[in-house]
């Protein structure tokens, strides 16, 4: 087992393109959770330091060239970021993999790739932001301007900070916008490090700034900035509440919130029971079960219950753990010890509620945050396992009868982030995918994401959509302009 | 159409004083809560009085909603829409029954325009003309709106086919503001209804009767119980119940920036329910040396004085630039002085009482501010009449940016005169505030239009024009002015909610 010698080169705040210490000279440390140990310490910005960070962006927005460039301009310097991206991939995904605890296969070949897409998908839509001409009732032209809101605040948490910054970033960035990101403190380097890629990919002085620091200080003073024109977050529902909280307490400014999720799978009699299986393992243990997207409620048919739970058993004993960097390795450990501690306490939990613990449950390995993959079966929907986020590599399986309970069920949840659904039979797939309130249905596959997908939450998972063109929403205004018109030969 | 309108009215009745009007004043004729349908007493039994700004009498005793009344409207509302036939209706059959529930209030359009002159101040000849026709036009509008919310197929990087469903978000509530009762009731319902929404609906408590009148023409035109419900009451009992509910999948606000952010901050600690909010302004209206003083003067005084300054796109900050600025302010002054205040049923009216006794008294606070900050008082700047709320139009010039009567907004006749000299000037002046609702541009220069236009902060240009309102114009705030848009087919997003749907394709011939 080896794992390199990482050499972190960026630790510091990135404000108005320059990495520099928090005002107030104060660090944290950030741990690898493989194994416990300090990685690397970082500066942490406070609100004096947002401060200085927001006044970068705006005036990196009210007198710079970044919103001031065309769309085609933009596009050229998201496309060089997006190959800068590509060439620096075995170090960022290290940064991921040392810092939140994530494997390094999955990471360099799935979700770094995905980031630099990400950014090529935003970088062609930055010349295609069209806004109408409308039909008015009467001699007056008018037309809409979608303009570029402002100084955006990003709050990123820890789960996929690469994914991410990606998702908000690039979008604002083609609207025309500047920011302020503030990655959660447990993960703190990549972002750092995409900071860096930013300036050598041309991005402007201003237009990108990173606030490493703690949820209530420095993003507080994100939330609640008097001169941030939009926030978007994404993270747990409670600090989603107090970011709305606080955005509206202080200057209105718009918010968008992608929150937790309880999202059902659902495998009916019909269904490929193989690739049923398969999905249920990836949607629940990848990432260490840290995804707001889980299919943490797998509702199995009684018709295929038995032989599914099975299935199930086995490849859930055979997720193997083992070095993060070694490519056969697809269990890691969870991304902190307050995590780790919550997620134990549900599986406690969930044994003391009568559950049935076919296998895992238990913590493991003499260093590192790992946790046993987990299977209960006989869940039922009144037990804490079926209720709350648990955001850890545990599976739960209830059993059902009919179609209408089983929408019946799966929407029996203050969430809705997204679901699944196991089936051959067309109808079932229409009435089941029209019944889930959720923002993602998936037939027959899982986390099915792509760059033209819009995603977002129903329900207390949140409001907003990011990616597809859907994503711009949030980064632009909506202006109106009318003039009257004369001898117009048609109206 | 409604700017043009209500100018040319304004012209007529300036010039031919002696028409008569046949308004009657309306029996009240509901004053009870609706909800599932029927018109029923508060849980409480507690009623409260609208109050006439005319006369500053009592019209009517109001059912009091609170709480309980709320959870019992959203109680309906959650029924018919997880049950009801509302949202299983095909768009098309929404439509139809929309235009249908249009026809009723053409009908009744000048009951409707009667009950918002005695409730709101409105005067009858101006609104009967100018803003109910456009209540109409919204919901005819939406309501062929109904059978055309797109979803999108998507373009995946994969082999997996996609598609976007737009999905009704649910329950609604919409907390809806006293200046234009009718109006606002139209504006919200119409495209929730459309999105194939249910919805609880709170009036102002200033002026309750007409959404209790247009939920009985909702009735009438077949609209199933439960879907249009509405609670009248008070803002710290039922508008706050509503805001905070539990089970309202979605707020929609139109009032003032503080109430707003009351409503966004309940919305958060309650369940996370998205908001749009429209929200106060102080929006200015630059005049440009080579703007047509005499029509500019008439623009200016609709975009400052029309609805007795009770409009939140009012241009209060009038900026002209020095080459005419003498010759504009002695015309406005005396164009000014040919407002006619009084009663709004007599046809000669231009503009009638304030709503209420608190907006009379903060008005004249204000009035009285800019007299002491040192503003000059161009005409005006009294109240009149020896009972109701009524206050001349006030023109105040020498205005500094700092002065109290610039930066808040008054919600009243009061318009501040500024002059200027250089468009850049105009520009940073213009946007050197919280809001950014509307503003007003008047100059015959194309490169001065567009660069004006695109550089203020605010979610509507006027060129050459003001309050040029139309169903496909979609219209909101920037920065503190709020956020979200009402008309055109963007005022149906708030009421939708985006689903994608992802399976894999095997064997396509293309990707």
């Amino acid at each position: 087992m080896s794992s390199p010698k990482h050499e972190i080169k960026f630790t510091k705040l990135f404000i108005n393109g320059e990495f520099v210490d928090s005002l107030s000279g104060n660090t944290f440390e950030t741990i690898d959770p493989a194994t416990e140990q300090v990685l690397a310490t970082v500066a942490e910005g406070r609100k004096e330091d947002v401060d200085l960070a927001v006044k970068a962006a705006r005036e990196a927005f009210d007198t710079g060239p970044w919103p001031r460039l065309s769309g085609e301009a933009r596009r050229k310097i998201l496309l060089k970021f997006a190959d800068l991206i590509d060439e620096n991939a075995d170090e960022l995904a290290t940064l991921e993999v040392i810092d939140g605890g994530k494997l390094f296969g999955p990471v360099r070949y799935f979700e770094v790739p995905i980031s630099s897409e990400t950014f090529r998908y935003f970088a062609g839509a930055a010349d295609k932001i069209r806004g109408a001409t409308l039909k008015m009732s009467s001699n007056i032209q008018a037309y809409t301007l979608r303009e570029p809101i402002g100084v955006v605040g990003h709050i990123i948490p820890w789960n996929g900070p690469a994914y991410m910054f990606a998702t908000k970033v690039a979008p604002a960035l083609a609207a025309g916008c500047t920011m302020v990101v503030k990655p959660a403190e447990q993960t703190p380097l990549t972002v750092l490090f995409f900071a860096h890629l930013s300036k050598l990919a041309g991005v402007p002085d201003g237009v990108i700034n990173v606030v490493n620091g703690f949820g209530n200080t420095a993003g507080a003073a994100v939330s609640s900035h008097m001169d941030i024109d939009a926030v978007t977050f994404t993270g747990s529902t409670e600090v989603g509440r107090a970011v709305m909280h606080a955005a509206a307490s202080s200057n209105l400014k718009p918010v968008s919130l992608e929150l937790g999720g309880k999202s059902p799978f659902i495998v009916f009699d019909d269904a490929d029971i193989d690739k049923a299986a398969e999905l249920a393992i990836l949607g629940n243990l990848t990432n260490k079960g840290e995804m707001c997207v889980a299919g943490s409620r797998v509702f199995v048919q009684e018709g295929v219950h038995d032989v599914f739970v099975k299935k199930l058993k086995v490849m859930v004993k055979g997720w193997a753990t083992g070095d993060p960097f070694d490519l056969a390795t697809r269990h890691g450990p969870q991304n902190n010890k307050q995590q780790y501690e919550k997620v134990l306490s549900c599986i406690e939990r969930g044994k003391k509620e009568g559950a049935t613990l076919v296998t895992g449950g238990k913590p493991f390995g003499t260093k590192g945050y790992y946790i046993e993959p987990t299977l209960f079966t006989n869940v039922t929907d009144d037990m804490s396992i079926a209720k709350d986020e648990i955001f850890g590599p545990v599976i739960s399986v209830l059993k059902f009868k009919t179609v209408d309970e089983v929408i019946k069920r799966a929407n029996a949840t203050k969430y809705g982030l997204a679901s699944g659904v196991m089936t051959k039979n067309i109808d079932t797939a229409n009435t089941v995918s029209r019944s889930i309130r959720a923002g993602a249905v998936w037939v027959n596959c899982f986390i099915a994401l792509d760059r033209d997908a819009p995603h977002g939450g129903y329900k207390m998972s949140g409001f907003g959509r990011e990616q597809g063109l859907e994503a711009l929403e949030h980064y632009l205004q909506v202006k109106t302009v009318a003039t009257p018109i004369y001898d117009s030969p048609w109206l | 159409m409604a700017s043009l309108i209500k100018h040319k009215i304004m012209a007529e009745i300036h010039n031919n004083g002696d028409s008569k009007s046949s308004a009657k004043i309306p029996k009240i004729k509901f004053t009870k809560l609706f909800i599932n349908g029927e018109f029923v007493d508060s849980v409480s039994g507690r009623t409260f009085e609208t109050i006439d700004p005319r006369t500053e009498e009592v019209i009517a005793n109001v059912a009091e909603g609170d709480k309980e009344d709320v959870d019992l409207a959203v109680e309906a509302a959650r029924f018919a829409f997880d049950h009801g036939p509302w949202p299983r209706m095909s768009g098309s059959e929404r439509g139809k029954m929309m235009m249908k529930f249009v026809d009723l209030v053409e009908e009744n359009l000048e009951e409707l325009t009667a009950l918002d002159a005695i409730d709101a101040g409105k005067v009858f000849e101006i609104a009967k003309v100018g803003e109910m026709p456009f209540a109409a036009s919204i919901l005819r509008y939406y309501a062929g709106a109904a059978d055309k919310i797109h979803g999108k197929t998507m373009k995946m990087a994969n082999q997996l086919q996609g598609y976007t469903l737009c999905e009704p978000i649910g329950v609604v509530g919409h907390i809806i503001p006293w200046n234009f009762p009718v109006g606002m009731f139209f504006f919200k319902t119409s495209p929730a209804l459309a999105a194939g929404c249910t919805m609880v609906i709170k009036p102002a408590e200033q002026t309750p009767l007409s959404a209790l009148y247009c939920a009985h023409l909702a009735k009438l035109a077949g609209i199933p119980d439960g879907v249009i419900n509405v609670i009248t009451g008070f803002g710290t009992t039922a508008g706050a119940a509503i805001s905070s509910h539990m089970d309202i999948d979605c707020l929609s606000f139109t009032g003032s920036t503080e109430v707003g952010r009351v409503v966004m901050q309940a919305a958060a600690t309650s369940n996370l329910k998205s908001v749009s909010l429209e929200l106060g302004g102080k929006s200015p209206l630059i005049i440009f040396d080579d703007a047509d003083v005499d029509s500019t003067v008439n623009l200016a005084l609709l975009g400052g004085f029309a609805n007795k300054g009770e409009f939140c796109v009012c241009s209060s900050r009038i900026f002209v630039q020095d080459g005419i600025y003498e010759e504009f302010i002695t015309k406005l002054a005396r164009n000014a002085k040919g407002i006619t205040v009084g009663d709004p049923f007599a046809p000669t009216t231009h503009q009638g009482p304030q709503v209420d006794k608190k907006q009379y008294e903060k008005v004249l606070s204000y009035i009285e501010h800019g007299k002491r900050q040192g503003a000059t008082l161009l005409t005006g700047g009294k109240p009149c009449g020896e009972k109701g709320y009524y206050i001349e139009p006030t023109i105040f010039t020498d205005v500094t940016d700092d002065m109290l009567i610039a930066t808040d907004e008054i919600f009243g006749p009061v318009i501040s005169v500024f002059k200027f000299k250089t468009i850049e000037e105009a520009i940073t002046r213009a946007n050197s505030t919280r809001y950014g609702l509307a503003a007003g541009i008047a100059t015959k220069d194309l490169n001065i239009a567009n660069t004006v236009s695109r550089s203020l902060r605010a979610g509507i240009v006027w060129i050459n024009c003001y309050l040029a309102f139309d169903a496909d114009v979609p219209y909101g705030g920037y920065k503190g002015s709020g956020f979200g848009r009402e008309f055109g087919m963007e005022g149906l997003y708030k009421y939708l909610q985006v689903k994608s749907v992802v399976t894999p394709v095997h064997n396509s011939p293309w990707l």
